[in-house]
């Protein structure tokens, strides 16, 4: 498997199948584990860090977590390729930017990924589409207990598994959602999210993870207590509890405008449809955000001639990687814009 | 109580309210609408209004204890990690620590800031390393480990080869053991 495999189609958790899909695009869980007589990454010289690496890449290419396995050095990376990783949600933002020997493991059809050196040694990642959470964390375990099975973790009696910040000390996990929320954000109802999540210790981001922009109204939710609970009592609360509140509200605000507000529905449908089908220079920006009406409008039955499939992939394929990975070249400013409303054109078009 | 005080002198040269020595505290108090002033010395001050006062003292010593009260600190600014060298204001600076041995270093200092962050709760109930069964890796190890991968990086660094490859012979055991 090669990087370059992973181009020309959208990565598993942008399937658009799954549990509640027309809600909720994918589920996330990581675990955040360091390894036993070594410091954390901030004290590391750069002999540890790369003893370090050696170290983490040899244990996972050796554990037999699946039967491919890609593991990217991410020091040797060009900018363009971390960038891509960033976009599948395979590595996060700081890995991508940082500098020193780091990596990444992708496994199973990316519902796996390793991040090795990022602010802990390692950084276990399961990614499914849809309200998966439990077959999430059946998956992640299991990785990391193979891991766990030939390395030694910091871990301590008291504390659980040690991190290098004490906000995810204990389990380690952090369980993410991602939602599509366009008829909150519409009604403006979205804000009473974000104050019942605050409530219930959660934390709301955008798109692309911490300190990040709601971006095509797609926001995480995921816990912020890592102690004291059970990784099953916070999936739990997540699945049984949380999100299925959120869900309602999504439905009923979803309603609403199908019911009530027919005209304005139509009219914020319509304008995007048009927009995509015929703009000749986009920008990513505006792109996610029609395409979220879209889906919206596609959901509550306002469109009929597009693939839900083809739209899927078009909020990853029309990210700036993406697009000069598919055009094979590099582009920028007006150059990129129009590539971007070329491709839309033709996926929308043809479908 | 009003302070009497000659035009044109300052308040350095202000006379104690109670005895005759100079006046160097000078406090303000507003009580049911009314502002008073005092002025005392230092023993005056320190017996009368409970106010403990330490004349001279340094000003970074004046600093830090500022900086320390308004951060919740407690621990000297001197406790450092004896296997990673951080200390408590470095952590607090970062929000990261430096290695797991930290967490038994600032134990009680972490402990406030843990319950903030995790809805009170303080001990881990989740999965334990399956390998090391409840007891889990012994920390004893872990810091033998940190410090034998130290001095190892200090033995490549000044090319003491002999002493390297000694250490990792001593990692190598420990890993294994």
């Amino acid at each position: 498997m090669k990087l370059s495999d992973l181009t020309n189609h959208a990565g598993e958790w942008l399937r658009g199948s799954g549990p509640m899909s027309e809600i909720v695009i994918s589920s996330r869980i990581r675990l955040a584990r360091n390894i036993a007589g070594f410091p954390f990454l901030g004290r590391c010289s750069r002999q540890q860090r790369q003893a370090l690496e050696q170290k983490a890449r040899e244990t996972i290419l050796n554990a037999q977590i699946a039967s491919e396995l890609l593991y990217v050095d991410l020091e040797a990376a060009p900018e363009i390729d971390r960038q891509l990783l960033v976009e599948r949600h395979l590595i996060s933002k700081p890995h991508a930017a940082a500098e020193g020997a780091r990596g990444v493991a992708i496994a199973e059809n990316e519902t796996i990924s390793i991040m090795v050196n990022e602010e802990d040694h390692l950084r276990i990642q399961a990614l499914r589409s849809g309200l998966q959470l439990e077959e999430a964390w059946e998956q992640i375990t299991k990785v990391d207990d193979k891991i766990e099975s030939t390395l030694d973790y910091a871990f301590h009696p008291r504390f659980g598994y040690l991190t290098a910040c004490p906000t995810n000390v204990g389990t380690g996990i952090r369980v993410s959602v991602m939602l599509h929320l366009p008829a909150l954000k519409l009604t403006g109802e979205i804000e009473k999210v974000f104050r019942a999540a605050k409530d219930m210790r959660l934390a709301v981001r955008g798109l692309y993870g911490e300190g990040t922009e709601a971006t095509g109204d797609f926001y995480q939710i995921s816990n912020q207590t890592t102690l004291g609970k059970t990784e099953e009592e916070i999936i739990s609360d997540f699945k049984h509890v949380v999100i299925p509140k959120i869900i309602e509200y999504e439905q009923h605000a979803r309603k609403a405008l199908r019911d009530d507000r027919t005209v304005q529905l139509d009219d914020k449908v319509g304008r995007a449809v048009g927009i995509l089908r015929s703009a000749r220079l986009i920008a990513s920006e505006e792109t996610l955000l029609l395409l979220s009406h879209l889906r919206m409008g596609l959901h509550l039955g306002r469109v009929k001639d597009v693939d839900i499939r083809t739209l899927n992939e078009l909020f990853l394929l029309t990210q700036p990687a993406h697009l000069q990975k598919i055009q094979g070249r590099k582009l920028e400013g007006d150059v990129r814009r129009a590539a971007r409303a070329d491709y839309i054109r033709s996926r929308l078009s043809a479908s | 109580m009003q302070a009497e005080h000659s035009a044109g002198e300052g308040a350095l040269f202000m006379k104690c309210d109670n005895c005759n020595k100079n006046a160097t505290v000078h406090l303000t108090e507003i009580k049911a609408g009314k502002k008073i002033e005092k002025h005392l010395c230092e023993q005056c001050a320190a017996a009368n209004e409970g106010l403990p006062v330490k004349s001279h003292m340094p000003i970074n010593e004046l600093l830090t204890n500022f900086v320390m009260q308004h951060s919740g600190m407690q621990k000297e600014v001197g406790t450092s990690c004896e296997q990673c060298g951080i200390t408590w204001a470095e952590f607090r600076q970062s929000g990261l620590l430096g290695c797991p041995n930290d967490y038994q270093v600032f134990e009680k200092d972490l402990m406030p800031l843990l319950q903030r962050a995790h809805e009170n709760m303080s001990h881990h109930v989740g999965k334990v390393p399956a390998r090391r069964g409840n007891s889990g890796v012994p920390m004893k190890r872990q810091v033998d480990l940190t410090r034998l991968r130290k001095e190892l990086a200090k033995a490549v660094e000044a090319e003491d080869y002999e002493r390297a490859a000694k250490l990792r012979d001593q990692i190598r055991q420990a890993e294994g053991g």
